[in-house]
């Protein structure tokens, strides 16, 4: 095959995956919407996608923001700006490393997982058993992933914030000097409800990401175990890279 | 609807994949009551046919009739409802890893009717006596039973809603002799209790000649012979005699 074949190929490959997501995507969200709603579905969602994953995002979250408190206090020290510290914090924090962060662990915990399990059902044709059942797979399986992973999302930000924030009170009052009153107090001051908007939306539309990238890798994987695999390994790729893009994006659009 | 009309009708089924005509105009009517078994080699297109009847895949010509409607020419909901009318029994049993084995065999009455779960556990339980499984395997998960077990509970889930049609996909690949003839059994019990019609797809021909009424030969992406049971040793069809010998040597060219 000559190079500029090649090329086209290449080409064509993509925009026929760009249509392909786009139009799974639709259906995807259509089916949060449409009856039947299963409910218990979205709670066991809530749980396995939201619950679970305190840990991992707790644990991101207080070590970045105590990492953050460290930086900022050695940046600013040279233009005499250290007791810019809780405020840089907590800014950084919320408008993007708690949302952006948070979704890249979770792009790596629950992508990977909806696309493993969604494309084991799909290898071992549970996905056509549940069609021969007279129920939805779009419904029953995809749209509680869905509603749970944007519903969650934005909640799980909201403990990354207080967790981050925290981990710059504890690095700033244990090793740098800070008053433990004083940094809660220029935390709260400087903080805007723009601020953590901004980042709640953030995770609600990563939450939408994490959750559609993986049904979509999962629900059209073939081949077996390497199907699979493959599927997980994309959904978590995908994820991450439409996760920064939308990070873009959003915060464009929000500071103009 | 007169009686004559065939309950279900594939009508010059064509199919394309990874650039095979794997169908290539089938055509077969089954008769209400009727129990058809389709043989053919591997990678004949055998389930092809049965996800193509059954609306798991889009035929690229031809038409998939049932009672006499046009399955394609339908709209969702109706389609849904035809549906209703299928019972399936896959291949590994395609039973749901997440649910105990009453929840499988209850899908559609939980998920598809909302039946309240007591009566739903009820019908699922009596329908697990029919099939000859223990009640006390209800509450265990799919992988604490054995392949014949899960068979057995994969075949009280297409039996539970009384389909008009119940479609078997190698009812007894993997299984030993004895509880191979012991599925064969149960099939044909079930069908003659439910008084449905039956299309299986087999290579194995002990269990062709235990469940058919009629066996029909799929090569070369059609139907090439079709007969009873009692006329096949006979067929005076070259095909269809070095398939039902296991003969490598013939007109059929092995794919090893």
């Amino acid at each position: 095959m000559t190079p500029f074949r090649q090329i086209g190929h290449a080409t064509f490959a993509v925009f026929r995956e760009t249509g392909r997501f786009a139009n799974f995507t639709a259906r995807a969200a259509a089916a949060c919407f449409a009856p039947p709603i299963y409910m218990s579905q979205i709670w066991r969602q809530c749980l396995q996608i939201g619950y679970f994953s305190l840990p991992v995002v707790g644990l991101t979250a207080v070590f970045i923001g105590a990492a953050l408190a460290l930086n900022i206090y050695v940046g600013g020290s040279r233009f005499n700006a250290e007791s810019f510290v809780p405020n840089i914090v907590v800014l950084g924090i919320t408008r993007e490393l708690g949302p952006v962060l948070a979704g890249l662990m979770l792009a790596g915990r629950v992508s990977a997982g909806i696309a493993a399990e969604i494309g084991t059902m799909r290898v071992t044709e549970q996905i056509d058993a549940m069609t021969t059942l007279s129920t939805d797979p779009f419904r029953f399986l995809i749209a509680p992933r869905i509603t749970a992973a944007t519903l969650t999302l934005p909640l799980l930000v909201i403990v990354a914030d207080i967790i981050g924030v925290m981990g710059g009170y504890l690095v700033a009052t244990r090793s740098l000097d800070f008053n433990g009153a004083t940094y809660l107090r220029n935390t709260v001051d400087f903080l805007e409800a723009a601020d953590v908007n901004l980042g709640l939306i953030k995770a609600a539309v990563f939450g939408f990401i994490i959750s559609v990238m993986g049904a979509f890798q999962g629900y059209h994987s073939r081949g077996g175990a390497l199907g699979v695999g493959r599927a997980t390994t994309n959904a978590v790729v995908g994820a991450a890279v439409l996760i920064l893009a939308a990070n873009y994006l959003i915060t464009a659009v929000y500071v103009d | 609807m007169s009686t004559d009309t065939p309950k279900l009708q594939l009508i010059g089924l064509k199919k394309r994949l990874n650039n095979r005509q794997v169908l290539d105009g089938v055509d077969l009517d089954v008769a209400p009551g009727q129990s058809v078994v389709i043989i053919g080699g591997s990678g004949v297109g055998k389930s092809v046919t049965l996800k193509c009847a059954l609306g798991l895949m889009k035929p690229d010509a031809g038409e998939v009739r049932v009672d006499g409607v046009h399955v394609e020419r339908l709209k969702p909901r109706a389609r849904a409802e035809q549906m209703r009318k299928f019972g399936m029994l896959f291949q590994g049993a395609a039973l749901f890893d997440s649910l105990t084995i009453w929840e499988n065999i209850a899908f559609r009455l939980l998920y598809a009717d909302h039946t309240p779960r007591a009566e739903a556990k009820a019908r699922a339980i009596e329908a697990m006596r029919k099939v000859r499984l223990a009640p006390e395997f209800a509450d265990l998960r799919p992988v604490e039973l054995s392949g014949g077990m899960q068979k057995r509970a994969g075949l009280a889930r297409a039996i539970i809603a009384k389909p008009d049609i119940l479609f078997f996909d190698e009812p007894t690949t993997g299984l030993d002799p004895i509880t191979a003839d012991a599925i064969n059994d149960l099939i044909v019990d079930m069908v003659k209790d439910l008084g449905c019609s039956a299309v299986s797809i087999t290579h194995d021909m002990a269990s062709a000649r235990k469940i058919a009424d009629e066996i029909a030969m799929l090569y070369g992406g059609k139907i090439i012979w079709r007969g009873r049971p009692s006329e096949i040793d006979a067929s005076g069809n070259a095909f269809v005699d070095q398939f039902v010998s296991g003969r490598a040597e013939g007109p059929i060219q092995a794919i090893v």
